[in-house]
């Protein structure tokens, strides 16, 4: 999901009776792709595999709904806390080293979660290096908080998602005007006051949408809480599909947690629903910063210095030293495949998405329409989609309709284990994170533009390819870049979905870490946190691009 | 009592080389209204942000109600100052109704204190109807007046007013300025309007400051800096003002248009600039005239005729709405001035046709 800062006005056209043509035909094929997984998955629900589902209920069920809810609250809590203080830190204050945190705090976005997961466990396991010191230094009666817990699996989830939390609130608080919190000063109120009573209420909006985010990462988390072996829907899915070889018990956790988002997602729309305000004004609180006292510039440098280190600094330093160690051994032709499926799989997804894109925001803007807008909106629910459920959807209609076929032609099956199901599933999840970009690109052109061009004579895939592409460069690129990101940090669908043989980057880590080569994983991963961190350049080049 | 007095005030902003209001000083009575005028970036803003405390002044000082509010070492914060300001967007807290933005400021009454005095003065700005909307549910009008409540709930000892009415549309503009006034009026409060409309300012103000380029050009009544410009600026700035071309010959000084009554300590024979209003001159049609009609705008209630004198000299003259006399046509002019203002000789002011 992704949520704009600002709302974009609709170019002055009016609204076109609905007429059907090969726009709007590709337009609804495209929601209907992401209906179907949706609908196979929630049709699972009356026909139970009885044996495996009473087993399950009668052993982790419970236990699953739980380490869910406490995983999503302290998350929630712990980013909320997290991202809003260093958000209100370095926006409305001056201490030493503000403007490198301002987009140093987002560095940890390039860090998939299953990333910073080994490499907790890795440093803070019992073996691992710092507990080997203090037992050194100590003696061994040293209790140590178990870093395998559930507060373990909330602070690394905590520390990754953040950012999602600190980026828009950041962004409220530099949008929304220093004219309120005068007006409060104005009137009686001192400037943290101010900020309980004004600043923050007039942010909720922007706060609740990040943590939409965050949980929506969390609940579709799958390599993360694998890695702690906290059990949670996704990896149950993984073990019912793979373990108990049950496609329809996978499928039935697969609706529960499609009903969990939504329900959360339905929340989070009611909660903001009152309160989408419109600007006080546009004089941001930038050259309004409080210069505060020595002691609270020096704590404030000591927190936000602290998050980035545990959050990035010191993961990124512990891969490089872990790859260093393993560089000699690992750097074989294996390696080579896996990296070059990973390139080959995101480079095709990001096309196959940007193409979609494309024709869902010029279908759009051809149309006016209120059946292609609520197609659209569908074709880019997706994303709030968690990729094994995803899996679970697709899987099974392409292997019923892959049967189906195999009886007419002499049993070979073409479908199964052919790289569509992975890609169709990757195009699903990740069009709204092209999406973004490309509309907001094209919602800068002029309607007038149109005109013009349509006025010399060029239409159709003319005016598209003529007017549009040029103009559009930047939004297509920037598509295209996040989606080859999100696909090579992907592992759920990649997991369970992909073609013998075809192991990538996120595959090797995911084997690594379930046997605990800590050190072996990490080269694979320092290549992702390299991938992730064209993203996040991009974003802290324009902040207000992609969210 | 002496609400506002500000002594020698100055400030700069960083980074920008002319000081943005330099050496200011005026006083402001209990009950007054002051309206500090002039054109943009003349530093008025500035002015209203130091005496609300949201800036700190580089030099002078300031006394609210005789306690001094800023000398080295000792700054008392907006939130200390018992003001009230409308802002120039209102600066609503969107989230917020009308009635806890109203009570925003009243945290040290109790619920019931609170309640009332909410009720009270949303029945002076006549909203009481709108209590429970939400800022972005009402009109520019009633935004507007729900700042100005929210303004005066905590009884402030003086209310500042930020460009108040630049963001409505012109009927509503008039409408605001006369209800503002009545309930300034009614509720007997000291207020400082800043404003770059001469018209807002005379409408409003008991006492007007003018500012040009962070410098205090004038203080006085709208009369007094309407009818005795200390300088061709003010005269310009606060209505129409033409200057013609005379010389001074010891209690008169001879124009194109006949001789003057000099008031000025100019010497004989100094050459001098005489200011006109449109309102000063009449005209009379005759076909041996001096004067030639140049031009005429209709204004509704009035014709405002553009003259040209035989000098060349422009001149304009502001007739009854039903007199017309086309372009071209020859007029006498006749003077109706009480009290000439007179300048150092200016350039001559030419039509440039």
């Amino acid at each position: 999901m992704t949520i704009a800062t600002e709302e974009y006005r609709k170019p002055a056209l009016p609204i076109a009776r609905f007429t059907f043509d090969r726009w709007s035909l590709a337009v609804a094929l495209i929601a209907a792709l992401v209906l179907v997984p949706l609908g196979i998955v929630f049709s699972s629900l009356f026909q139970a595999d009885d044996a495996v589902w009473q087993h399950l209920a009668d052993t982790v069920l419970l236990e699953v709904l739980r380490n869910t809810v406490w995983l999503s609250l302290g998350v929630v809590l712990g980013t909320g806390l997290i991202g809003v203080s260093l958000a209100w830190l370095v926006a409305a204050n001056d201490f030493p080293g503000r403007k490198l945190f301002d987009w140093a705090l987002m560095l940890p976005m390039a860090i998939p979660t299953y990333v910073t997961a080994f490499v907790a466990i890795g440093l803070l396991d019992y073996s691992g290096p710092i507990q080997s010191i203090f037992r050194a230094w100590f003696g061994g009666g040293f209790w140590f908080p178990p870093i395998r817990s559930r507060g373990g699996v909330i602070l690394v989830f905590t520390l990754t998602l953040y950012p999602y939390v600190y980026l828009l609130a950041r962004n409220a608080f530099l949008t929304q005007g220093r004219r309120a919190l005068e007006a409060a000063q104005t009137l009686g109120h001192n400037r943290t006051r101010g900020f309980f009573k004004v600043a923050l209420p007039m942010a909720k909006p922007w706060v609740a949408g990040g943590l939409a985010l965050v949980l929506m990462e969390t609940l579709a988390d799958f390599g993360a809480v694998a890695i702690f072996n906290y059990d949670t829907f996704t990896t149950l899915i993984y073990k019912s599909w793979f373990g108990f070889f049950s496609l329809s018990t996978a499928s039935q956790l697969a609706s529960i947690l499609v009903l969990v988002v939504l329900a959360f997602l339905v929340l989070e729309q009611s909660l903001t629903f009152r309160s989408r305000y419109t600007r006080v004004d546009r004089g941001g609180i930038q050259g309004d910063r409080v210069a505060l006292s020595p002691v609270k510039k020096w704590l404030s440098f000591a927190y936000a210095l602290t998050i980035l280190s545990i959050s990035f600094l010191i993961p990124v330093v512990q891969l490089l030293l872990w790859s260093a160690q393993a560089i000699g051994r690992d750097l074989g032709s294996r390696y080579f495949d896996f990296l070059s499926h990973s390139l080959f799989l995101g480079g095709m997804a990001a096309l196959m998405t940007v193409a979609c894109t494309l024709v869902l925001v010029y279908a759009e803007r051809l149309h006016h329409s209120q059946p292609i807008r609520m197609c659209v909106r569908i074709a880019t629910l997706g994303y709030a989609l968690p990729g094994s459920v995803l899996a679970v959807g697709i899987f099974i209609p392409l292997a019923w309709f892959d049967n189906w076929v195999a009886d007419y032609f002499n049993n070979t099956t073409f479908l199964q284990g052919s790289l569509m199901v992975v890609l169709v599933a990757y195009l699903i999840r990740f069009l709204a994170v092209a999406h973004q970009p490309i509309e907001s690109a094209i919602k800068r052109m002029s309607p007038n533009l149109d005109e013009s061009a349509r006025s010399l004579g060029c239409s159709g895939l003319g005016l598209l390819k003529r007017v549009y592409l040029p103009i559009m460069r930047g939004g297509l690129m920037s598509g295209l870049v996040l989606v080859f990101v999100d696909v090579m940090k992907e592992m759920p669908i990649t997991l369970m979905t992909r073609p013998f043989g075809w192991d990538t980057l996120a595959i090797r880590i995911f084997e690594m870490t379930s046997e605990g080569e800590w050190v072996r994983a990490a080269l694979p991963a320092m290549v992702l946190v390299l991938a992730g961190l064209i993203p996040v350049y991009l974003l802290m080049r324009d902040p207000e691009k992609r969210f | 009592m002496t609400t506002i007095d500000l002594v020698r005030v100055s400030k700069a902003y960083p980074g920008s080389k002319t000081p943005a209001v330099s050496d200011i000083s005026f006083q402001v009575k209990e009950g007054e209204v002051l309206a500090l005028l002039g054109p943009s970036g003349s530093g008025k803003t500035t002015l209203l942000r130091l005496i609300a405390g949201l800036e700190k002044p580089d030099a002078g000082t300031l006394f609210l109600e005789e306690r001094e509010m800023c000398r080295p070492g000792h700054f008392v914060p907006p939130e200390n100052r018992a003001i009230g300001m409308v802002f120039q967007d209102y600066a609503l807290f969107p989230h917020l109704t009308v009635a806890k933005n109203v009570s925003f400021g009243l945290m040290r009454l109790s619920k019931s204190a609170q309640d009332k005095k909410v009720k009270e003065i949303l029945s002076i700005v006549e909203l009481s109807t709108f209590r429970d909307r939400y800022p972005h549910e009402l009109s520019g009008g009633q935004q507007q007046r729900v700042a100005l409540a929210r303004a005066l709930a905590p009884d402030p000892i003086v209310v500042l007013l930020d460009e108040p009415f630049s963001n409505l549309d012109p009927d509503m503009r008039n409408q605001m300025r006369a209800d503002v006034s009545e309930i300034l009026q009614k509720t007997g409060r000291t207020a400082v309007l800043v404003t770059h409309d001469h018209e807002e300012a005379f409408a409003m103000a008991d006492k007007i400051v003018l500012l040009n380029e962070g410098r205090l050009e004038q203080q006085g009544t709208p009369e007094a800096v309407y009818h005795t410009p200390v300088n061709p600026f003010v005269a310009d700035f606060v209505g129409q003002a033409d200057f013609i071309s005379g010389v001074v010959e010891q209690d008169r000084i001879e124009t194109v248009i006949g001789a003057l009554q000099n008031n000025s300590k100019f010497p004989s024979g100094t050459e001098v600039s005489v200011m006109i209003r449109p309102d000063d001159i009449d005209l009379v049609p005759n076909p041996a005239g001096t004067a030639t009609v140049w031009g005429r705008q209709f204004r509704g209630s009035e014709n405002l005729y553009t003259l040209r004198l035989s000098s060349g000299e422009i001149v304009h003259s502001s007739q009854h709405s039903l007199d017309v006399y086309p372009n071209q046509v020859k007029v006498d002019i006749r003077l109706k001035l009480t009290h000439t203002v007179v300048f150092e000789k200016m350039a001559l002011n030419r039509p440039s046709s």
